[in-house]
């Protein structure tokens, strides 16, 4: 379809409007983050000092005095174990589902929506307690097990999709070339489900970044905190001043793992990979 | 290469839907064999099984002697083209081909070599590392036939390999497949639905119906010696005319010509038994054109509703003004016909010469060769004969 000028001009004022509506916030962030202590409140917004005082601080005093090191190697230790897992497990769960007739199928996939749609706040109570009781509270493994339990849904959905796409008669070609059904899966099916995948991940990887209530609930020391929380007990150098620059700057620090694992995982999503597979 | 026996094999679905009932089937060392029949009839259900890609419900299978009812696919040693080729679009052409031997876990150095020798014979060496997507459907036909053969199994498995191509390549196809079967001299089961590959292809075609074999035999038993209605009106394009037809005496009485009955008939029938009658297209000619065969035919003069000239050949239609086209309907769609005698039962098609005079709604002198009349049971759409 042709656009006409006037078609595109409208257009580009559209999309420059939501870009600045959704990136001003993120420029104010960095902007705070660059600010000296004096200058914080200053409400400029290009800093009229620069200064990397914000981000040294994070890390002074190395792992054991920083308050952000610790959080910052559980954030990504934890998440990127719930990734993982998650994509493993429901990598199976959806193979299942999209592939085999068995009892319950169904009930299968309503039981992971409506585990999606549950409130995680109502469940936060009792996993305190449990996790008390258990051991788990404040361990990498009390985060990683309710991560799990509300991304799995969503790792299964979008799975399923992207399995059903993929021709079944692939599956018993491999078989008939002498491939277990196990390796059907990983040899076959898996690589041509690879976006699926990775879409799946970075959902996933996403949610459990993002986690603040969990996090905030479930543990009690640098031991498991996670980023999000941690920034609640950021403390100003005094007790009267804000920790406004260093939360800014640990706010920035987050937001670039999430960058770098879209971006990394974004290049794998090529459409259209099964093309050539059958004649369409 | 092997024999593959199928025993009573039977395949019953959860519901109580029966694909395939009782399948007896020989397969002979190196026989290419096809299995044809209108979609839905089981064949291919039958192929699958014979894959181990579905159960078998009841009966025995067996490849080379063992049965192999619970055997998986990879356990049969059986290579199989899929219609739509299911080609993997993650692996090159190279990678396609050796895929099953690389699961064998044969020698890299052996896998290249069979697959460029394979790649040789199918025309495919500068394409090997190609990935199929960037291949012509002609070309994945061939990659997909390759991946087969590289293997060197016990039988080829084909389902409708050739549906998807055009229907020049179809052809080309054809003919290499034909030849590629005959040289590797692999036992081969071949499913389609197109008669012309299966009159073309087969040393052997098993015509299903609904589940049931209903005839297996050379091509051309198949198309001269019919055991039923079904087989008849299946084989053959454009398919045998059905008319109704009574017995007097020593005589058959059609809507539109009294054929004299062969001695082989005679015994089969009784005086005044009511019959169907099978008669192919170019069992009609044209009266003027017969010469000196006319003596040994019957001759009747019909309306031409329709003319189609081929080039090399004519059919003319003529309606058979028979008031008895409902019994004629009902036994053929009792058999299955019903996609096969069209909307109109009535008409009657003849292949005539290409030199025929006949013009649409012009009457026209027919000859028809009544030693080829077939004559089948109202009833139940049995071939009747002595």
């Amino acid at each position: 379809m042709e656009h006409t000028a006037r078609e595109k001009t409208l257009w580009t004022i559209g999309l420059a409007l939501v870009l600045i509506f959704a990136l001003i916030p993120v420029v104010w962030i960095i902007s705070l983050s660059l600010k000296t202590p004096a200058t914080i409140t200053d409400q400029a917004f290009i800093p009229s000092e620069f200064s990397l005082e914000n981000y040294k601080s994070l890390f002074d005093g190395g792992i054991s005095e920083s308050p952000f090191i610790k959080p910052l190697i559980n954030s990504l230790g934890i998440a990127l174990i719930t990734t993982a897992v998650s994509i493993v497990l429901a990598s199976f769960a959806a193979y299942a589902i999209a592939r085999l007739e068995f009892p319950g199928r169904n009930v299968i996939l309503a039981g992971a929506l409506a585990i999606a749609m549950f409130p995680p706040i109502s469940t936060v109570g009792p996993l305190f307690d449990m996790w008390r009781t258990l051991g788990l509270y404040d361990t990498w493994l009390g985060l990683i097990i309710p991560y799990l339990t509300f991304s799995l849904p969503l790792a299964i959905y979008t799975l399923v999709a992207f399995f059903k796409e993929i021709p079944w008669d692939l599956e018993k070609a491999a078989q008939v070339d002498g491939a277990t059904p196990f390796q059907a899966f990983t040899k076959v099916i898996v690589p041509l489900a690879a976006p699926g995948m990775f879409t799946a991940a970075i959902l996933v990887f996403i949610f459990a970044w993002n986690d603040f209530l969990f996090a905030i609930s479930l543990t009690s020391s640098d031991a498991s905190r996670t980023v999000p929380a941690a920034l609640a007990f950021f403390t100003g150098d005094s007790q009267f001043t804000q920790p406004t620059g260093s939360i800014a700057a640990a706010a920035v620090i987050v937001t670039i793992p999430i960058i770098i694992f879209v971006l990394l995982f974004q290049r794998r999503i090529v459409a259209g990979l099964t093309s050539g597979a059958v004649k369409g | 290469m092997a024999d593959i026996v199928l025993d009573h094999v039977t395949k019953k679905y959860g519901d109580g839907y029966e694909a395939v009932k009782s399948m007896d089937l020989e397969i002979k060392d190196g026989e290419f064999m096809i299995l044809v029949g209108p979609s839905g009839c089981g064949k291919s259900t039958a192929l699958n099984m014979i894959a181990g890609l579905e159960d078998i419900s009841d009966g025995e299978l067996k490849i080379d002697g063992e049965v192999v009812n619970n055997r998986a696919p990879k356990d049969r040693d059986i290579a199989m083209v899929f219609q739509n080729y299911a080609l993997y679009p993650h692996m090159t052409v190279r990678e396609n081909m050796g895929f099953a031997l690389k699961l064998a876990k044969v020698d890299q150095k052996e896998i290249d070599a069979k697959v460029e020798e394979a790649a040789k014979t199918l025309d495919l060496t500068e394409h090997l590392d190609r990935k199929p997507a960037n291949l012509s459907g002609g070309q994945r036909q061939r990659v997909a036939m390759g991946r087969a053969i590289v293997r060197d199994p016990k039988a080829f498995l084909m389902d409708e390999p050739l549906s998807n191509l055009d229907a020049k390549l179809r052809v080309q196809m054809r003919t290499e497949v034909a030849e590629l079967q005959s040289r590797l001299g692999t036992t081969t089961v071949y499913v389609t639905h197109d008669q012309t590959e299966a009159m073309t292809l087969g040393d052997r075609v098993a015509v299903m119906r609904s589940g049931v074999l209903q005839q297996v035999d050379t091509p051309a038993n198949l198309y001269n010696d019919p055991v039923n209605l079904f087989v008849a009106g299946f084989i053959g394009s454009p398919s045998m005319n059905f008319v109704h037809g009574k017995v007097h005496g020593d005589e058959v009485e059609l809507p539109f010509a009294t054929l004299p009955l062969t001695d082989e008939l005679k015994g089969a029938v009784s005086d005044g038994q009511e019959v169907i009658c099978g008669l192919r297209p170019e069992h009609f000619e044209d009266a003027e054109l017969v010469g000196d065969h006319l003596g040994e035919g019957v001759t009747f003069e019909a309306k031409i509703d329709l003319v189609e000239s081929m080039g090399s050949e004519l059919y003319a239609y003529f309606d058979a003004g028979s008031q008895e086209v409902e019994k004629v309907e009902q036994a053929a769609s009792e058999a299955g016909l019903e996609e096969l005698a069209g909307g109109d039962t009535n008409q009657v098609v003849t292949r005539l010469s290409p030199e025929s005079k006949a013009k649409r709604g012009e009457t026209l002198k027919l000859w028809v060769d009544p030693d080829r009349l077939l004559l089948f049971d109202p009833a139940n759409g049995e071939r009747l004969r002595s």
